[in-house]
């Protein structure tokens, strides 16, 4: 310890006058500065997230691709690059919840709780902070794609568009990622969540077309919204897109955007409740 | 208010978790500028008390008053007021000790710039000047709760609330934050601490609030409570047990409680009024008998004895529960016997960390 024995500090320690809405968003750029210092402190993060996108996407290319066939003669490659965007996308729900679930456990939160910030800043700096994260996963796998071969053969405001459209199913995830969070009780448990996270971004027209499964099967993945934001952007990016002729399957570029509405309005109140009730 | 500025005042706190009653009633009161220690074993309801005051939990029944604002009706208001450092120190692991208190600070509304400067100020102040720059991760447990002090210190709040601030470190990284803690209360901070440790309260607290089952057991200062139990003890240890009888018999007429006596120990204790007239009453006496004696002492109780006499069971005994062994270690059992079988009184078995934690925790 110093010499000096005050709690008295020298500066003026009164906290700034301004409204409740200017603190939601200053705390919020304050939360997203925090997020983005990850990255800068530790870059392996990325290839944590993207690892298994990556190594999925190197063996159905070169090692499952010869023997995959889409139905029309079309390049596997150019089926699976959106596809692995899709998923990269629905598994980025894990990475919410385990960032809440370390805060939670560490007393990150509860110091947080016990502060004068604005009380949607841990909530939506989250949110902003993870969307910015699913940007720069994005880009770095686009020019892994690019590496590869993939190519877009739609227009630049197609192109711009598809990319929206998976950071709008990301969007929509985080809301399910920090409900769940809100269960999990440790690190160890938000392990699991892969098991939630790992059928529902396979079960879908990720890899294969839901034509090629059986019935049932096919049905769920239909589906499933990643396969609906999948389907939307091989269209966009002018990639060969394999749909059968179901409902839901010609309505994909309606659906990737109804259902990541559908499940923000589902699960940002559900999300936000739960947060406001660790307090019971 | 009456005539004291009570920095912390709570009545009737209640609190459940399903079918456990974690506050059963629970009153505080802590006036300004002072230190005062919430002492009980594990599972007593310490943390909750804290939590409902620190406006992280609502309580179920009663009120509280923090700083003069109610934690129910202004958290926000109370939120200004309030430091806290948990029972795990609450910072984040990533970033460096200067990002985080500038994180903090910006989230206290300090802005950027004064954010930065209190960062370096605080930085200096807890002795992490040289280690600020380096990742959380790499600090020690001293460490990490003195970071965790300093950031609850960022607004220099009217109350600092602090949850078992050295459960967990060695025996050097307590004084490490002893230390600290003093220096706060020197700058005029009223603490609220809690605590398993007996010596800890002892040290720092000028007055001691004892819970067990979510109740209060009883308020006082230190030596207030220690007088309760009967104010000091002699304590002989014979050579023969054989002589253990003799022995108990020279504190015929002297001690102010009957004797109690160890067979395994072989010794003798008892409470007495008249400190060196007594001992020197008993030692004649032992002279006199013809007794070989080892070791006779006079010494003050411990907190442990307080425990132990307001709520009829010893602080380690909830050691052995099953809930226990998460939450960190307890105090070695006391020195001196109440009952045969008080040295193995924790069923036998020993906190698996005593050697490092409990070492020192008495007296
Ligand atoms: N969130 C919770 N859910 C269920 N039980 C709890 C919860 N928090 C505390 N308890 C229970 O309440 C009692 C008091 O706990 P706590 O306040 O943590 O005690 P202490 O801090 O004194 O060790 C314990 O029996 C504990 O198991
Ligand atoms: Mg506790």
């Amino acid at each position: 310890m110093t010499t000096e024995t005050t709690a008295a500090p020298a500066a003026d320690l009164t906290p700034a006058r301004h409204s409740a809405l200017w603190w939601a968003v200053s705390d919020c750029a304050a939360m997203v500065w925090r997020g983005l210092l990850y990255y800068k402190r530790e870059p392996s993060m990325i290839a944590w997230q993207l690892g298994f996108p990556i190594v999925s996407v190197l063996l159905f290319v070169y090692v499952f691709g010869s023997a995959m066939d889409v139905g029309g003669g079309a390049d596997y490659k150019a089926f699976a690059m959106p596809g692995m965007f899709a998923m990269t996308m629905a598994f980025g729900f894990m990475n919410t919840a385990y960032a809440m679930v370390v805060d939670k456990e560490k007393g990150v939160m509860d110091r947080f709780r016990s502060m004068p910030m604005a009380r949607s800043a841990v909530v939506s700096g989250r949110g902003v902070s993870d969307l910015i994260g699913a940007a720069i996963d994005l880009g770095v796998l686009a020019l892994i794609a690019l590496a590869v071969g993939w190519r877009s053969d739609g227009g630049w405001l197609q192109t711009a568009y598809a990319f929206v459209l998976l950071l709008l199913l990301r969007f929509a995830l985080i809301w399910i990622g920090i409900y769940l969070a809100m269960f999990v009780k440790g690190q160890e448990q938000a392990g699991n969540l892969f098991a939630v996270a790992f059928p529902f971004g396979m079960l879908s027209s990720v890899f294969t077309p839901p034509s090629l499964m059986p019935d049932w099967l096919g049905f769920i993945a239909m589906w499933n919204p990643v396969s609906s934001t999948a389907n939307a952007i091989r269209e966009l990016f002018g990639n060969p897109v394999a749909t059968g002729n179901s409902w839901i399957e010609q309505h994909a570029m309606e659906m990737a955007l109804v259902w990541p509405i559908l499940i923000t309005l589902v699960f940002l109140p559900l999300a936000v409740r739960k947060y406001q009730r660790l307090s019971r | 208010m009456g005539e004291r500025d009570w920095a912390i005042e709570a009545r009737g706190l209640g609190k459940r978790f399903g079918e456990v009653t974690a506050l059963d009633g629970f009153d505080l009161a802590v006036p300004s500028g002072t230190v005062h220690g919430l002492l009980g074993p594990n599972g007593a309801g310490k943390t909750t008390a804290v939590r409902v005051l620190a406006t992280l939990l609502d309580s179920d029944e009663g009120s509280a008053l923090v700083g003069g604002v109610d934690v129910a009706r202004d958290p926000q208001e109370v939120r200004r007021r309030i430091g806290l450092t948990g029972q795990y120190a609450a910072v984040d692991e990533i970033l460096t000790g200067r990002q985080n208190l500038e994180l903090f600070g910006k989230l206290f509304h300090l802005g950027g710039r004064r954010a930065k400067a209190r960062a370096s100020e605080l930085l200096e102040r807890f002795d992490l000047a040289d280690a600020g720059d380096k990742g959380v991760k790499a600090y020690s447990g001293g460490m990490r709760r003195r970071l965790d002090l300093a950031a609850s210190m960022i607004l220099a709040p009217q109350v600092l609330f602090l949850d078992e601030p050295t459960t967990g470190l060695d025996p050097r990284g307590r004084g490490e934050v002893w230390t600290a803690i003093r220096d706060l209360v020197a700058g005029g901070t009223t603490v609220l601490l809690t605590t398993q440790y007996l010596e800890e309260a002892d040290q720092l607290a000028d007055e001691v609030t004892v819970i067990d089952r979510g109740r209060n057991v009883a308020t006082g200062t230190p030596s207030e409570l220690k007088n309760r139990v009967g104010g000091d003890q002699i304590e002989v240890v014979a050579a023969e047990g054989a002589d253990l009888a003799a022995v108990a018999a020279a504190f015929d007429g002297v001690s102010t409680g009957e004797p109690t006596v160890s067979t395994e120990h072989r010794t003798v204790s008892a409470p007495v009024a008249d400190r060196v007239a007594a001992l020197s009453t008993v030692a004649s006496r032992l002279q006199a008998s013809g007794a070989s004696i080892e070791d006779i002492t006079l010494r003050r109780p411990t907190l442990d004895d307080v425990f132990l006499r307001l709520t009829g069971h010893r602080a380690e005994e909830e050691a052995s529960s099953p809930e226990a062994g998460s939450d960190g270690p307890l105090a070695q059992p006391a020195t001196y016997e109440t009952g045969a079988d008080a040295r193995t009184g924790a069923d036998g078995i020993p906190d698996e960390r005593e050697s490092t934690e409990a070492e020192g925790a008495l007296r």
